[in-house]
């Protein structure tokens, strides 16, 4: 009812910029694209060019301060990065924005007007829009008919279908209307939710950790876009921890570290290493890829061909790899292109061919996880909650379902509790995992501090072979650094290391070797060194909807 | 319009707290019911939960509880298991008569003669029946899919059946001047379940529950088997990364409870219920089931639930002899219990939000 009334109030605010029949509609796309603030700032110099501030912002859930007397602006036609750690406050403040929560204390303001949504429809129709990191579309419905779904009042197929390739020619985001979500690329995907967005005619667009799904060319052509849009007048909100990516395409930063704003700067003035110490607070841990030799071969992969789990699955397709004694071979490529199923082909999870997997001359295609922990052949399943713990276990119940073997935690079946208890506390330790203790449930850790636990309980079982899947999704600057590092001595210590990872940044700085994953099929792995990003673009499959330029 | 909303966090409290108010919040609907149907529901109340413990006819009716607890806790002990795991077993019922069925077999085919080895093979052919029964169910989730929930409980017709047509037919007692049922194994001494202690109604089952009641604590809260269990019940995904066979386990928690049920059932037949008959079935396995979910899935909390569900079973008998309240009274009693417990968990889990919309 709220959210209704505001958009009547803006269509009357618009009115005169609209045609009658406009009116009648009453359909945000129709008003695109209208400056609606070009007007009405201009009247109150005090806040020209501000399009969004927040002053003395606080948020307080059971037990934390999630946001701490926050207060930043965002200008007119900038992209403006909102950095942090993960816990730093980042999602709760753009929650905030978007209308998903309530400030306890503080006042925001959207040109100029007092802003304080009570949900996402009244954000919206203030002028925000968000795209989230996790798409919300439907695989069966067509781009056109997902779009339509998240409008409060749809116009007809046809209109719609020509305004969404209008608005996708406009900035530069080639998408077909009528093509079904589920014969999409992620990078696409991110299109429909961006284009979804635009039709608002938003002032104040939130992007949350956009790129973590893209190839690097879709990257450069998202940024594209999103100059376009800054050029336009409306300002951008960037939230990533991508130092990089930071560096070379915003123009101001926020950082935010334990609910308060710490620093404001410009993001091209400093390298990626002070802001990360910005971030943490510190110095950052300088890594360190020294004294490691590629040895003997340990794990070899064969011909490893596997059907699809599931019907969104990646078959596997005549995969072949090996790894040597203290080397670190990456694997890039966007997910869901076979990486978990690559992954359970590792651990045990799903058998393959006799003869397919090998780890030191013993073929270990038959056997099951614990069997192959035995071996020597240890996994990091990419989902923390669920899958590489149980989320209702404490940490000590955790360290059970790997380590019970190797570490001795359990003896004819019956559990040493104080040993477990002392391996978790051990992992803690090591690690610099944060929790009270080893009594704490999993879902009760932050994912940083969950992924270091959970790698940390693999890499003290000493491994032959450690295969982990994203190790730094989600994760924080600080715990993503101690993670890589862990790796590294790992490798140091003459065990091989499979990383698989979206994030070519972290295989560039761990890999010896790099191949890339693409549906199902893997490349053939080439030296990491002297790879530029384009070569790597090319082998994770070039950039969707760009292979007609490339041709 | 009425929400539940997820609560963010559960109180551990409410773990022991919602058993109680699920017992409470029964007897004061009890009462209701009985008033309504013109009882005292004061009288009744404690006709059905003090008078077998304290009043006049406590002396024959305390060693009842123990009688009646015995097959409840043996057979939710394992059903508990399986319910850990996300395995749901519906069929004890079923498992029970079969085991019942195999045990009186066994004792049939021996009898007149006097051996040693008997009632322990009566046991173990009690518990194998109940077992297969059970693996039946398995099998069909295993290689088709197919829900234990409706086979097994499909099964328990089956079982029912077979009871029916044992009495009737092979197993009729030759010298029961044509009465349907088989030989009275009471009076067969190898083949006896006999009281043990006089006074406590303690038969050998009583003995086996509360071994299983021990047994069960240590698997699942020390053996990395109930790990297992109870990781698959939680997180499947991370049960299968740990090692489990979904299919290895499926048959473990069918095959156990069904032995645990099938074993409860040869002691019933081979003690206080004496022989086989056509209602050989009396809804242990039924009841054992609110007995599982009473007591939290908990080892120790069953052994509480079975002897608290036992109770209504003779308060009820009680009252429809002193009271003439309904022979239903007592499965009306179960059910509430069943459904309070129910909705007290889920109001511990969500909260109730009422929100104005537009």
């Amino acid at each position: 009812m709220r959210a209704e009334m505001n958009e009547s109030r803006q269509i009357f605010r618009h009115g005169a910029t609209l045609s009658p029949t406009c009116r009648t509609v009453q359909l945000p796309a129709a008003r695109f694209p209208v400056y609606a603030w070009n007007g009405l700032t201009k009247g109150t110099n005090l806040n020209a060019g501000i399009v969004f501030r927040a002053e003395g912002i606080g948020k307080s859930y059971p037990g934390v301060r999630a946001n701490d007397d926050v207060s930043f602006d965002v200008r007119e036609g900038e992209i403006h990065a909102l950095l942090g750690e993960n816990g730093a406050g980042k999602s709760t403040l753009v929650k905030m924005i978007y209308g998903l929560v309530q400030p306890d204390d503080g006042r925001m303001e959207l040109m100029g007007q007092p802003h304080r949504p009570s949900d996402p429809r009244a954000a919206r129709a203030a002028g925000v829009a968000m795209v989230f990191q996790h798409f919300s579309l439907f695989d069966a419905l067509t781009v056109a008919e997902n779009i339509a779904l998240g409008m409060e009042n749809p116009p007809p197929r046809r209109d719609l279908a020509a305004r969404i390739t209008q608005v996708s020619t406009e900035f530069g985001l080639p998408l077909n209307p009528a093509r079904r979500i589920v014969t999409l690329s992620a990078g696409e995907r991110q299109r429909v939710e961006i284009i979804r967005c635009l039709l608002q005619n938003p002032k104040l667009l939130i992007m949350d950790e956009p790129t973590s799904v893209l190839t690097p060319q879709e990257t450069e052509l998202l940024f594209a876009t999103l100059r376009t849009l800054a050029g336009q007048g409306r300002a951008i909100l960037y939230i990533s921890h991508k130092l990089e990516e930071i560096r070379s395409h915003c123009d101001r930063a926020t950082i935010l570290r334990g609910g308060r704003v710490v620093d404001s700067c410009d993001p091209r003035a400093h390298s990626a290493r002070e802001l990360a110490a910005m971030m943490v607070g510190g110095q950052m841990r300088e890594i360190d890829r020294t004294g490691r030799s590629a040895g003997t071969v340990l794990l070899d992969l064969r011909g490893l061909t596997m059907a699809a789990s599931s019907a969104e699955g990646t078959s596997l397709k005549d995969v072949s790899l090996s790894v040597r004694a203290g080397e670190i071979l990456g694997i890039g490529g966007v997910a869901g292109n076979g990486q978990e199923e690559l992954l359970a082909a590792l651990s045990g999870e799903s058998l393959s061919a006799p003869g397919s997997v090998t780890l030191e001359g013993r073929d270990l295609s038959r056997a099951g996880p614990e069997a192959r922990r035995e071996a020597g052949l240890l996994a990091a399943p990419e989902d923390r909650l669920g899958h590489a713990a149980v989320p209702d276990f404490s940490l000590s119940e955790n360290t059970l379902l790997t380590a019970g073997g190797r570490k001795g935690l359990v003896r004819h079946g019956m559990i040493d509790r104080p040993a477990a208890r002392r391996y978790a506390e051990a992992v803690i330790a090591n690690f610099d995992v944060r929790t009270p203790g080893p009594g704490t449930a999993a879902r009760a850790l932050s994912g940083g501090n969950l992924q270091k636990f959970v790698i940390g309980r693999e890499v003290l079982q000493a491994p032959r072979v450690l295969v982990v899947n994203q190790p730094t999704w989600g994760v924080d600057a600080g715990a993503a650094a101690a993670v890589r590092q862990s790796l590294l001595d790992l490798a140091r210590a003459g065990a091989g290391v499979i990383v698989i990872s979206q994030d070519l940044d972290e295989l560039l700085e761990l890999s010896d070797r790099f191949c890339a994953l693409n549906e199902g099929r893997l490349s053939a792995p080439r030296p990491t060194e002297g790879l530029s990003l384009d070569e790597i673009g090319l082998m994770l499959g070039g950039a969707h909807g760009m292979e007609a330029a490339q041709a | 319009m009425i929400r539940l909303v997820p609560r963010t966090e559960t109180a551990p409290v409410w773990q022991v707290a919602t058993p109680i108010l699920a017992v409470l919040a029964t007897m004061i609907a009890g009462g209701l019911l009985f008033a309504v149907m013109g009882y005292d529901p004061l009288a009744a109340i404690r006709t059905i939960f003090w008078d077998p413990l304290f009043g006049q006819a406590a002396a024959y009716s305390r060693p009842q509880l123990l009688v009646k607890a015995g097959p409840l806790i043996l057979i939710a002990s394992g059903l508990a298991v399986g319910f850990r795991a996300g395995i749901w077993n519906i069929g004890a019922e079923g498992q029970y008569i079969i085991g019942g069925l195999c045990g009186a077999g066994v004792a049939l085919a021996a009898y007149p003669g006097e051996h040693w080895w008997l009632f322990p093979a009566m046991i173990a052919a009690g518990a194998a029946g109940g077992w297969a029964w059970g693996m039946i169910p398995a099998l069909l989730r295993n290689s088709f899919g197919a829900s234990e929930i409706l086979v097994s409980l499909m099964l328990v017709y089956v079982a029912e059946r077979c009871a029916a047509w044992m009495a009737f037919g092979p197993m009729k007692n030759p010298e029961g001047f044509g009465f349907p049922g088989s030989r009275n194994l009471q009076q067969y001494p190898s083949a006896a379940n006999p009281e043990l202690i006089a006074g406590t109604g303690a038969h050998w089952g009583v003995f086996a529950a509360a071994l299983a009641v021990l047994a069960t604590w240590v698997l699942m809260s020390r053996h990395i088997r109930g790990l297992h269990i109870r990781a698959a019940g939680l997180a499947p995904r991370a049960a299968r990364f740990a090692g489990v066979r979904p299919e290895a386990l499926v048959a473990f928690c069918l095959g156990l409870s069904g032995a645990l049920a099938g074993m409860a059932g040869l002691f019933e037949v081979a003690g206080p219920a004496g022989q086989i008959t056509d209602s050989f079935g009396s809804g242990y396995g039924f009841t054992a089931i609110i007995v599982a979910f009473l007591g939290r899935l908990n080892p120790f909390g069953i052994l509480l639930a079975g002897l608290l569900l036992a109770l209504t079973y003779i308060g009820g008998e009680l009252a429809q002899l002193t009271m003439q309240l309904p022979a239903a009274t007592v499965q009306v009693f179960q059910g509430m219990l069943l459904f309070f417990l129910l909705g007290f968990d889920l109001l511990t889990r969500f909260r109730v939000e009422r929100r104005i919309t537009a």
